[in-house]
């Protein structure tokens, strides 16, 4: 029964607290197939191959099997996550001049103290609470603070663009089964409501410059040219979203696993230079991306012994490939000083995350920090409730009590 | 069992990338007995890519290139000391200062120098550069700083090219000359020479294919140079770039089979003796090593490439601490990357052991792209262009012998998916040596020519 396949039980909300066992077997059964025709991939050295391969396609237009997510979104473009080379090589390179190297190389670095500022006045605003909630009072805070500051969105309008990007999130959850097309029709809504929103914020700064993204976009031509107004809103669209949804759950997740290793955490406090090496296992050993859900193979290719058609959804379980054996010695193991540490939690390849010197700054400054201010702090509740989404998967709430009880 | 010799005398010489990443490796993998480094040079180890590329432009000092140390060595360092022989029954480094250092296991690391200007007084005049050393890159960068009218760049293998484009990058005037027929063809073949010939005059290279420099003109310090063509240009600067030199000279008597093609070793990286006969205490590594390899046909393969250096050097350290059974081969892909006229170029596999190329990825136009060598229809290396993403994936190919052409279907294929001739010239025709020499007899064009003794 349909309702039994693997996809399925790893998608059902009521294995969101441990999909470990599932992604487990994924590995063993090699690449399954699913009975809408996607096939799944759970293996780490498959899934790094798939991520390399130039036959695999991110732009779900060119699925042949029936995609009820594809050419919805009429008005605003894909934005360059789900397109291919040449363009979205053009697109990522044109966000890029405004946040990275070479054209902007201390963009993220410079954001350091920034960020370090914001995490204290969150901390500061634990004051006096006997229980936190890391996910209301810090982990979604911060993200979304520092993505607004970057793209220059007004903070005020977070309630706004929080609705957005809720439907946003759900919208491309690929739960089978339960009937998408009314999450995917609020979902393309919103995407354009928020592109809207964000396209007029970026005009109103057409010829005067204010030092953030949203205007380097509009102001800043390079060589290769400048994004067009409909390319500005759909990345600058991907950028806020991504920008935030996935690094409150690498915070939470973080402190989560810490949480439930109390020697790791220890250890942390006494060894705060191993924080990058611990972000590194962190997205090992619980990445907020836990499955690519929109390849595409355009060719019939074939995987561990397996041909998958030309056209066939393909999903990459990331997290999968991230606890397989075959790669990572004793891989269920939360070791905060583990070396080669050649994980997937930022995918692979030319896709491969964008906002990661971003987010990795971010959820080391934001540990560093709370782990020196909250001093024994307790899980009250093991597992947490988790969010809907199996795909950008972390805890809706995480709450923690402070000094020993 | 025996134990693992885990303790003992081990001699390292040449302290450069290959010895210090050995040395690291020895202490790594729990060596305990005493370790020396023996290096020519007075620097500790310091980085060689950068030199013909951010020293160049000014933007780094030569310096400051120096090779971070991954662990505490606990070595003893001869550094500015050579070794002038080597006695293999004795097991002794002999050093050009009169003393010797016995060793129970000994690594050759001493890389190769830069090939110089044939005609010693000319190449002695003031103004006449090669570019091998730190020193070399400090006086180079000094002098380009004091802006020259011209720079002649003899030689457009990768080396020449860098040169040739931080000159560019620098707004100086150059001429580059090259026997063969475009820049990097003894590496990439006629193709992406083509596309490396277009982008060098499209960067105001003024560049001079199928000549050779005849003189180099000066009266103590150069003024200009002469060609086979019957040209000259004036110019206080020239660089000359004509390939590297093998240090083996210090091993002329000990035996070994050790020439100008470099130490032959095993996969193991073990050197032969003279009689092709496997030493069992005598490693090489690096850009001095010359070792078969079973993904070219066990064509015997020298490379001047850095991971190379660094991934040979570990496999040595392994196996002169490791007994029979626990050694390792060293079978890495080769692959090294450039970066010239704001290109990235990366190369997987080697280019040169091929028939035919197809650009598999992207396009020639937009100098972006994937071409994809083959030899006898597997698929022996590909080389991108700003592009370097999908390597893994091609190296992946190379591994497993694929079939060539690659399998269609790429995202981003622009060019026609038709192979075409790889073109790669008999080295004999370049200015420039080949950064990867094929020092045994395939493919099919590559023979050993014996000269008759004059
Ligand atoms: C300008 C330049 C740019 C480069 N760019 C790139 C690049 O972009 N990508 C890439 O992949 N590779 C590049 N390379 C090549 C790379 O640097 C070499 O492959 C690497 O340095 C090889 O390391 P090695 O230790 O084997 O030899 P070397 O670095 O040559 O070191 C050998 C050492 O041994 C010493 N020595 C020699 N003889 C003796 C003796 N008798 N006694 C004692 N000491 C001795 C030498 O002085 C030297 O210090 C570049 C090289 C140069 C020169």
């Amino acid at each position: 029964m349909a309702a039994d396949t693997l996809f399925h039980r790893i998608t059902d909300y009521a294995h969101r607290a441990d999909p470990y066992p599932l992604y487990a077997e994924l590995r063993e059964n090699g690449v399954a197939r699913q009975d809408d025709g996607s096939y799944l991939v759970g293996t780490y050295h498959d899934i790094a191959a798939l991520l390399h391969d130039p036959r695999i396609s991110s732009d779900r237009r060119h699925r042949t099997v029936p995609d009820g997510a594809a050419g919805t979104d009429e008005g605003v473009p894909p934005s360059f996550i789900g397109l291919d080379d040449p363009e979205h090589h053009r697109l990522r390179g044109l966000a890029m001049r405004s946040f990275g190297p070479p054209h902007t190389p201390d963009r993220i670095d410079g954001m350091h103290e920034d960020i370090t500022r914001i995490v204290r006045d969150l901390i500061a605003g634990f004051e006096g609470k006997e229980r936190i909630d890391v996910v209301d009072d810090f982990a979604y805070p911060l993200p979304v603070t520092v993505i607004c500051r970057l793209l220059g969105v007004p903070t005020e309008d977070e309630p706004r663009f929080r609705l957005w990007s809720d439907a946003i999130v759900a919208g491309f959850d690929p739960t089978p089964g339960d009937d998408p097309e009314e999450r995917q029709r609020a979902g393309t809504d919103a995407r354009k409501q928020m592109a809207l929103y964000l396209g007029e914020l970026a005009e109103g700064r057409r010829g005067h410059p204010s030092g953030d993204m949203l205007s380097a976009f509009v102001n800043d031509a390079g060589p290769e040219g400048q994004l067009t107004p409909l390319e500005t809103m759909a990345t600058a669209v991907l950028l806020l979203i991504a920008g935030h949804e996935t690094t409150v759950n690498l915070i939470t997740n973080g402190m989560l696993t810490l949480l439930r290793h109390p020697d790791a955490l220890e250890r942390l406090c006494r060894e705060p230079e191993l924080m990058p090496l611990a972000v590194e296992e962190l997205l090992r050993y619980e990445p907020p991306v836990q499955m690519l859900p929109q390849r595409t193979p355009l060719a019939d290719i074939e995987v561990a012994g397996r041909t998958i058609p030309k056209g066939s959804p393909l999903i990459l379980m990331l997290a999968a490939g991230n606890r397989d054996p075959q790669r990572f010695v004793d891989p269920d193991r939360f070791d905060p000083a583990r070396e080669d540490n050649q994980h997937l939690g930022f995918g692979s390849g030319v896709h491969s995350c964008f906002g990661a010197p971003l987010a990795r700054l971010e959820t080391q400054i934001a540990l560093h920090e709370l782990l020196r201010h909250l001093d024994t702090p307790r899980l009250i509740e093991d597992p947490p409730e988790y969010r809907r989404s199996p795909v950008l998967r972390g805890p809706r709430h995480l709450l923690i009590g402070r000094g020993g009880v | 069992m025996l134990g693992e010799p885990r303790d003992g005398r081990i001699v390292v010489v040449g302290a450069s990338l290959a010895g210090l990443r050995a040395a690291e490796t020895l202490r790594a993998e729990g060596f305990t007995g005493s370790l020396t480094l023996i290096g020519e040079e007075t620097h500790p180890p310091y980085d060689r890519p950068p030199l013909s590329k951010q020293v160049l432009l000014g933007k780094v000092p030569a310096d400051r290139t120096g090779l971070p140390q991954r662990r505490r060595l606990d070595a003893d360092w001869k550094l500015g000391v050579r070794a002038g022989g080597l006695d293999p029954v004795g097991k002794r480094v002999l050093l050009d200062d009169g003393a010797d250092v016995p060793f129970d296991r000994l690594l050759i690391a001493t890389g190769t120098r830069a090939r110089p200007w044939p005609h010693p007084d000319e190449a002695a005049m003031d103004g006449v550069f090669t570019l091998r050393t730190s020193g070399d890159a400090a006086a180079l960068a000094a002098r380009l700083a004091a802006g020259p009218r011209r720079v002649l760049v003899v030689g457009a293998g990768f080396t020449g090219s860098e040169i040739a484009s931080a000159c560019r990058e620098r707004g100086l005037d150059v001429t580059v000359a090259e026997r063969g027929p475009a820049p990097l063809v003894g590496a990439l073949g006629g193709t992406l020479g083509e596309l490396a010939a277009k982008l060098q005059r499209a960067h105001g290279v003024d560049l001079r294919c199928g000549v050779t420099v005849t003189a180099l003109e000066g009266d103590g310090r150069l003024t200009g140079a002469q060609f086979s063509d019957g040209t000259r240009i004036d110019a206080d600067i020239a660089v000359i770039a004509l390939g590297a030199v093998r240090n083996t000279e210090w091993l002329a008597e000990s035996g070994l089979a050790a020439g100008p093609r470099g130490v032959t070793c095993d996969a193991g990286c073990r050197a032969f003796d003279m009689y092709g006969i496997v030493t069992d205490d005598i490693f090489a590594a690096g850009d001095v090593a010359r070792f078969p390899h079973p993904l070219f046909e066990y064509q015997l393969l020298s490379l001047e490439h850095w991971g190379n250096a660094v991934a040979q050097a570990e496999v040595a350290a392994h196996n002169m601490i490791s007994t029979g059974p626990r050694r390792r081969p060293h079978l890495t892909v080769p692959a090294f990357w450039s970066s010239q006229f704001g290109l990235n170029i990366k190369s997987v596999g080697v280019p040169t052991f091929s028939d035919q190329v197809v650009i598999a990825q992207g396009s020639l136009k937009d100098a972006r792209l994937v071409a994809v060598y083959g030899y006898r229809g597997r698929v022996t290396a590909a080389v991108s262009v700003n592009q370097a993403r999908s390597l893994e994936y091609y190296r992946h190919l190379i591994e497993t012998a694929a079939p060539f052409p690659p399998a269609p279907g790429a995202a981003d294929q622009r060019e026609s998916p038709v192979p075409v001739p790889s073109d790669v010239p008999d080295p004999k025709l370049l200015s420039h040596g080949p950064t990867v020499a094929l020092t045994g007899h395939l493919p099919d064009r590559r023979l050993t020519v014996v000269q008759p003794a004059r």
